[in-house]
């Protein structure tokens, strides 16, 4: 079996001794049209995976910013399959993650994964879903042939730590942050701690997201860890131009390889 | 591998769907729980508390013009006589006193009606501790009285302007409140609602109600009710009292959820009635939603049964068919309002409305010697307001 692109992705990074830049962008939005754009300009602008997400009516884990991006991608008709067309039509060469709270992706029925998969999508992250929540439906995530990305927090204890790798594939989600996703001025005073707790309990690559919002930042996660996510700033980006999503993600492109 | 225990599940409905930072804390408060549960000093504060401050047990009342109407004998638990005027104050002083327990001083509560907040905002006040209640807009305006006792007694009201305004989005403001200072902070969820071990603890704090009810029938009637009555937003009262009667095979047990402008408007929070199994706010559970799985909003004249979802044991009774699940809409409300108001000088609240209006229809149901029990969960001063100002005769 062929490894997952998103391993690959690791793999190919590592060896060039880059980390990774995993940005989000909500789908559908500020409309479908721009959200092709935008999953091409920012591929084109650095991002080394992409998350697409799946906009939800009631996004508990989410700030101000991406709520409101899901609420303009729903308003406008945006739903699972609306956003597997979308990936495909987009056609991106990187690695596409479908980003979900576990709703949506139930309602989208047994074969939805099946379905992500044949839209050109590497991975599967649902929020709202931890380790040890619901073993049949985690099995459902962990056995098809995406990627499934689980989150760690900064209040797992080290033996959780372990045992979320164990059940995840492709990488860890280390959130930086108590609190929702959104744009921050500083990266938490622990985060290296953390990452380094995580180090210790596994061997899968490890990308820190929330609050992510400048070069700066990335530089100083890109000493710890293997990659950053973007998602609030970006999307705010998003909602004012292409353009600027594009030269937000080239920024934070540069400030993760200056270090380097 | 650390998964739930049995006891979480119900059926296949309940669970711990949130984001993982909330883990620890919900493990932390399920070994609290049950460290508090078998201690006896903390079950007799408890006790004392429901005693002494809140001024259990609660009356049961017999309804004389009410049962001549419905041709059975009607039995009222009387909840509204609690202090501040429902029953939700049973289960904020069981988690307040979980909360001093983990050594967390600041309390995070979501509120509809604004009983769960009023009652929170009492307990704080009571304890020392911070209080902050995240209330819908629309639910604000609704329910201005409950804002301004929340407020005299030094909570924080926050005001929700996303989504619909009202208990739903109240809700997943607490949430994100409580992702945020989980460290310092304990959320109080109001109804038998949300991720594991939520559901189970607040039943275990209702659930003096259907014991005491249970005694008091069998006292008063000299035998069990044929059926037990109550209206069902998140369930806790409703749960309160069916948890009293749920062994007993030959009570009947009815849940009566709003219909708002009717069950085929489109408008209402009849949840069990028309809602399909999904995910909301940490558990599953039925929800009302659209077959893309985004959430409906829901519709009631009364802030507290305004809530898409509903708590996961519910969908269980309903499933297993232990429990009946009926829905009144918000004119049959109103009426029922009335006339509990005329006919037994008792002024319920709108949600409790529903219940009463059920048994009306009902009339005939009974034979002359079945006692019908319904728990009146709270008092109507809150919603003399907003019912006068819909121009209803003799409000």
């Amino acid at each position: 079996m062929t490894p997952n692109p998103i391993t690959r992705r690791f793999a190919d990074l590592r060896a060039r001794n880059r980390r990774a830049l995993v940005c989000y962008l909500t789908a559908g939005h500020p409309d479908e049209d721009r959200s092709i754009e935008l999953l091409r300009g920012v591929a084109a602008a650095g991002a080394d995976i992409i998350e697409v997400g799946i906009p939800f009516s009631d996004p508990l884990a989410d700030g101000p910013v991406i709520q409101a991006s899901s609420q303009q991608a729903l308003a406008q008709g945006m739903t699972f399959d609306r956003a597997l067309a979308l990936i495909a039509k987009a056609g991106v060469t990187v690695p596409v993650i479908i980003f979900s709270y576990l709703n949506p992706l139930l309602a989208a029925g047994p074969d939805a994964l099946k379905r992500a998969a044949a839209a050109g999508a590497s991975g599967v992250l649902v929020t709202d879903l931890p380790v040890g929540a619901d073993p049949p439906r985690e099995a459902w995530l962990g056995d098809s042939r995406l990627a499934f990305i689980r989150l760690v927090a900064p209040t797992t204890p080290s033996d959780r730590m372990a045992e979320i790798a164990h059940h995840g594939s492709g990488f860890v989600y280390l959130i930086s942050r108590l609190g929702v996703t959104g744009a921050r001025a500083e990266l938490p005073p622990e985060l290296p701690d953390t990452v380094a707790r995580l180090r210790a309990a596994t061997t899968l690559p490890i990308c820190v997201g929330f609050g992510i919002a400048r070069p700066e930042h990335a530089a100083s996660v890109a000493r710890v860890a293997d990659g950053v996510v973007v998602g609030s700033a970006l999307v705010e980006a998003a909602g004012r131009s292409v353009d600027d999503a594009i030269a937000f993600t080239s920024g934070i492109r540069h400030g993760l390889d200056a270090t380097l | 591998m650390t998964t739930l225990a049995h006891r979480d599940r119900f059926g296949i409905f309940g669970g711990r769907y949130v984001p993982e930072t909330l883990i620890p804390a919900l493990d932390e408060l399920d070994e609290a729980l049950d460290a508090a549960l078998r201690d006896p000093a903390f079950t007799a504060e408890f006790d004392d508390l429901l005693r002494n401050y809140v001024g259990r047990p609660s009356p049961l009342s017999t309804a004389p013009h009410f049962s001549t109407r419905v041709a059975a004998p009607v039995y009222l638990k009387r909840e509204d006589l609690n202090h501040t005027g429902a029953h939700k104050i049973n289960n904020t002083i069981g988690q307040a006193l979980l909360a001093r327990r983990m050594g967390k001083r600041r309390i995070i509560a979501e509120t509809g009606a604004g009983q769960h907040g009023v009652a929170t905002a009492t307990i704080c006040a009571r304890f020392g501790l911070e209080c902050v209640v995240y209330m819908g807009e629309e639910d604000m305006r609704r329910q201005e009285l409950n804002v301004f006792r929340m407020r005299l007694m030094g909570a924080k009201v926050v005001p929700v302007l996303s989504g619909t305004r009202t208990l739903k989005d109240a809700t997943t403001e607490a949430i994100r409140d409580w992702v945020t200072t989980v460290n310092s902070s304990h959320y109080i969820i109001g109804s038998v609602v949300g991720p594991a071990p939520y559901p189970r603890m607040v039943k275990e704090f209702q659930s003096v109600i259907g014991r005491e009810a249970r005694a008091q029938m069998l006292e008063r009637a000299g035998r069990l009710p044929r059926t037990v009555v109550a209206c069902v937003g998140g369930g806790s009262n409703a749960m309160g009292i069916f948890t009293g009667f749920v062994d007993d095979p030959d009570v009947e047990l009815v849940g009566v959820e709003a219909a708002g402008e009717g069950l085929d408007s489109g408008r209402h929070s009849a949840s069990l009635a028309r809602g399909t199994p999904g995910v909301l706010h940490g558990a599953y559970s039925y929800l009302l939603q659209d077959a893309a799985g985004q959430v409906h909003p829901a519709h009631s004249i009364s802030a507290g049964l305004d809530y898409p979802g509903v708590g996961p044991e519910h969908s269980n009774l309903k499933d297993s068919g232990r429990a009946t699940y009926v829905a009144v809409s918000d004119a049959e409300a109103l009426a029922g309002f009335q006339l509990l108001s005329r006919c037994e000088g008792i002024v319920p609240a709108l949600e409790t409305a529903h219940a009463i209006a059920w048994v009306d229809n009902q009339a005939g149901r009974w034979a002359a010697d079945e006692p019908v029990l319904i728990c009146i969960s709270g008092r109507g001063d809150k919603d003399v307001a907003q019912v006068s100002a819909l121009g209803v005769a003799g409000a």
